[in-house]
């Protein structure tokens, strides 16, 4: 299975799909703007605040599924010992910590006008202030330490500790009393968001799942030459 | 029509700032993700460059390091 994870063959898909994804993402990414700004209809409560929720929502899901997956290919780094998580879960981290400031910064922008203020110490909210301290502290140890032996073990250790949040962020809407709903989207039971403002949600969530497609592919091939890079100095 | 798309109900401001801000960081983290790209690059030809012939036929022998030359030479 391992022989896919080969460096050769990684960075000549990654060289090619970045401007296929570039050019995918500046496309759905304008549906997505044209359907959440001006077609999608405002809400009966929340008026016009409501067009928030579709850059808000895609941001915060997409943080906290490529902290899932920094912590899964983390755990892959320790079992199987390949070099190439490493690589793919630091590639991902910088997107994840952008969309997370994105959740927090736009969620305080949606709630003062419908809560009336900027902040507030709710559990859902904490608990993605939390994720970002985590995410802050899994970027901050690859520029602090020099031993990369070193440096695997406490980024990896750092992801998956900080996993043990997420489920805390899913769930704290139900576990405490907080400012925001329930879950109004649910894979295995009634969704009780309108078609009208589920179909921009999901075309901007889709456009945010490119962007940070996108940037990883960036950030891996930087990554691998910088490999290559050292592998000069050592011949 | 414009007027009423600007002023989003009186929303306006919130709308917009949330989406000005999720574009500017998008644009931000690109911009700066494309450049580390380029400096890498730049490095590894500039490296490559000055190698004995010997080494470079070393290194031209591994398929990654000819798929980076190729993309520098693009830049």
């Amino acid at each position: 299975m391992f022989k896919y994870f080969k460096s050769n063959k990684i960075f000549v898909i990654t060289s090619i799909a970045q401007k296929y994804v570039l050019f995918l993402f500046i496309v759905v990414l304008t549906i997505g703007l044209t359907e959440a700004l001006i077609l999608s209809p405002e809400d009966y409560k929340q008026s016009d605040a409501v067009r928030i929720m579709y850059v808000h929502v895609p941001a915060a899901w997409i943080s906290l599924g490529i902290f899932l997956s920094l912590a899964l290919f983390s755990v892959g780094s320790f079992v199987f010992k390949n070099k190439n998580f490493v690589l793919i879960s630091k590639s991902l981290a910088p997107s994840g910590f952008i969309f997370n400031i994105i959740a927090l910064v736009t969620g305080s922008i949606w709630g003062k006008p419908t809560w009336g203020t900027w902040w507030a110490w709710d559990a859902r909210i904490t608990s993605m202030l939390i994720l970002a301290l985590f995410y802050g502290m899994y970027l901050l140890a690859w520029r602090i330490y020099e031993d990369k032996e070193y440096v695997v073990k406490v980024t990896s250790m750092i992801a998956i500790l900080g996993v043990i949040n997420v489920p805390i962020i899913k769930f704290s809407v139900d576990w405490w009393n907080t400012l925001h709903q329930t879950a109004s989207i649910n894979i295995l039971s009634n969704t009780s968001i309108h078609i009208s403002m589920l179909i921009p949600l999901g075309i901007m969530t889709a456009a945010f799942a490119l962007f940070s497609l996108l940037i990883f592919l960036m950030k891996y091939n930087t990554e691998l030459i910088k490999v290559k890079n050292k592998g000069l100095d050592r011949l | 029509m414009i007027n009423e798309i600007i002023s989003m109900n009186g929303y306006g401001a919130y709308v917009w700032t949330a989406f000005s801000f999720t574009l500017m960081s998008f644009a931000t983290l690109y911009f700066v993700t494309k450049l580390q790209l380029l400096k890498e690059q730049k490095r590894f030809a500039s490296k490559f460059g000055s190698l004995t012939l010997e080494k470079a036929r070393t290194a031209r022998s591994q398929n990654i390091n000819k798929e980076i030359l190729s993309n520098t030479s693009n830049i």
